[in-house]
């Protein structure tokens, strides 16, 4: 079943693993959410700020592997300045690539989480990767935690 | 036994050879298989183990041959069904040296074992501000069903500490013990650390004060000869599929006065003598904790494998299982990076370790890449990896049909992680 590693472990998401952007806590967080994976044992804790309905702001904190880590570092990055709405079609979107290996994608709205395209062949994986993204969804909807069972 | 004896094992003599161990490997179908191209280096034993053919040649035997209910026809299929369920309890009464086959209670596992003492003893004879103590290296089951009890009935819970090497702190254990401990349940070997702690002795001071103490051996009987008598616990429960079992199946075996002046677990058919409306007389031990059709094929399964373990020998296999976890442990002190936890002094066959570059779940994966199965995560111990500070373990536990080969592949296979996660 494996592909070949490196599609996994890409140098990019290494390098968003070892220095994860927005990993701090925001002074002006409006919303936030604890996501667990209960089966390994990762946390995030992940905050953002809504001006309007747009994200002025995120950042998120917490330990995990390398997947579920640069995962969430370019969750910020994505999702930062779009408005919650096209953040919840860039989780539908990742969750589709993740998970439908016949999809038709829409890339111009994955952007860089395209590089996580890899964790399809890996599918003990898929929960580490969409941790964030729950998490995200649940500091929207105001519901405080999210899990991956 | 019928056709299950078909496929019996060899006979051993001395300390388990090279050879040896190659001829046990053909005994286990599921080894001879290549994962993601790479000959398969199976070192998650701990979490279950595989299955040798007399096993699966008993269970397919009693479905092929025999499938029947038990103690209920008077039929010849029941009759046999009967006979192998209950000639698995006599030999695992033989295996633990209990003084009696009615001690030794069919169960779905160790969880189930733990839950049964809890619910079945605990509500019994537990009252307010009583206190039961366990150790700081219990897996999950050991610990959660004495917290559902302690807010039902309000009884406290006693932790021993552990040292940086993973061993008990015996002189606090000795400190907790008082006029208010009803008892003790201590892990025989740590799943998350592999060490075996000195049950004769917390037995003997427990004995003392007139406390009883109960025993999971999940994670030492595959690997240790027990004897109940002479370690001298009260209870003591495992699973059958970590010893070489099936699932679904494992036993409690506990004291004939204890278990007789417990109440059932739980209740309907085959646990009964009489039933009236009015009044429900329970059967007689183990009967009276084993409602229901049970796991009759599992439980000849557990036979079978009971047979297995001691045709090759327990204390060969200790002695075997011993010197691969030195060698393991040696490798991978040796490797840079690689953090061993666990390193009690009286260990078994566990390896579990830490990297501060890569994080058990990317570790797990590259080893599967190469064909490595290990356990990685928390391993149903969180208050263990708290007390280490570390959020989850690679653990490779070990068998006695892995090789110095396989402990030689684990090494590559972290220097592959190594490649990736600097």
């Amino acid at each position: 079943m494996a592909s070949d590693l490196s599609d996994l472990y890409q140098e990019i998401l290494l390098e968003h693993n070892r220095r994860p952007r927005n990993f701090r806590t925001l002074e002006d967080a409006t919303h936030h959410a604890d996501g667990f994976n209960p089966l390994c044992g990762d946390e995030i804790s992940l905050q953002l700020r809504l001006d309007e309905d747009t994200v002025g702001d995120v950042g998120f904190q917490g330990h995990g592997c390398a997947i579920s880590r640069a995962s969430a570092s370019l969750l910020t990055q994505a999702v930062k300045g779009a408005s919650s709405e096209d953040a919840m079609a860039m989780f539908n979107e990742f969750h589709r690539m993740l998970t439908e290996p016949e999809a038709e994608l829409n890339y111009d709205l994955l952007g860089d989480l395209e590089m996580l395209a890899g964790v399809i062949a890996y599918p003990t994986r898929i929960k580490c990767a969409v941790l964030a993204w729950h998490t995200l969804k649940a500091a929207m909807d105001g519901e405080g935690i999210a899990t991956t069972e | 036994m019928t056709a299950a004896t078909v496929n019996a094992p060899a006979s051993f003599s001395g300390p388990l050879t090279n050879d040896d161990v190659e001829r046990i490997r053909r005994d286990f179908p599921v080894l001879d298989q290549l994962i993601n191209g790479k000959p398969l280096v199976y070192l998650d034993n701990a979490a279950t183990t595989q299955k040798p053919r007399p096993v699966i040649d008993a269970i397919s035997n009693y479905y092929l041959h025999n499938n029947s209910n038990v103690h209920r026809g008077v039929h010849t299929l029941s009759q046999r069904a009967t006979d192998d369920y209950e000639a698995g309890r006599e030999a695992i009464r033989r295996f633990i040296n209990a003084p009696d086959s009615s001690e030794i209670i069919y169960v779905r596992g160790t969880t189930e074992g733990l839950n049964l003492v809890a619910s079945s003893y605990g509500r019994k004879f537990f009252r307010a501000g009583d206190e039961v103590i366990i150790t700081g290296m219990e897996h999950h089951s050991n610990i959660v069903p004495w917290q559902i009890l302690g807010k039902e009935i309000g009884i406290r819970l006693r932790v021993i500490p552990f040292n940086d090497q993973g061993e008990l702190l015996m002189d606090e254990y000795e400190s907790m013990l008082n006029e208010r401990t009803r008892l003790v349940s201590v892990v025989h070997q740590s799943n998350a650390l592999g060490t075996i702690n000195p049950v004769s002795s917390i037995v003997e001071l427990a004995h003392a004060r007139g406390i009883p103490v109960m025993v999971d051996a999940a994670q030492s009987i595959p690997h240790l000869p027990i004897d109940v008598q002479a370690m001298g616990a009260d209870f003591l429960t495992f699973s059958g599929h970590k010893m070489y079992g099936p699932t679904g199946i494992g036993v409690l075996w506990g004291r004939a006065d204890l278990l007789n002046d417990m109440p059932p677990y739980q209740s309907g058919g085959e646990m009964i003598r009489s039933v009236t409306y009015e009044e429900t007389i329970y059967s007689v031990i183990p009967h009276k904790f084993e409602a229901g059709t049970p796991d009759i094929a599992g439980a000849i399964g557990l036979g079978a494998a009971v047979e297995y373990l001691e045709a090759i020998g327990m204390d060969r296999i200790a002695a075997y299982e011993q010197a691969l976890m030195r060698y393991g442990a040696e490798r991978l002190a040796a490797t840079e990076g690689v953090r061993l936890i666990g390193t009690a002094e009286n260990r078994g066959g566990i390896l579990s370790f830490y990297m501060e570059s890569a994080h058990a779940h990317d570790i797990g994966t590259i080893l599967d890449a190469e064909g490595i199965a290990v356990r990685t995560g928390h391993h149903c111990a969180q208050p263990v990896m708290a007390r280490y500070e570390i959020p989850a373990t690679v653990r490779a536990s070990l068998s006695f049909y892995n090789t110095t080969e396989e402990i030689d592949t684990l090494i590559k296979g972290i220097d592959r992680v190594i490649e990736v996660f600097g």
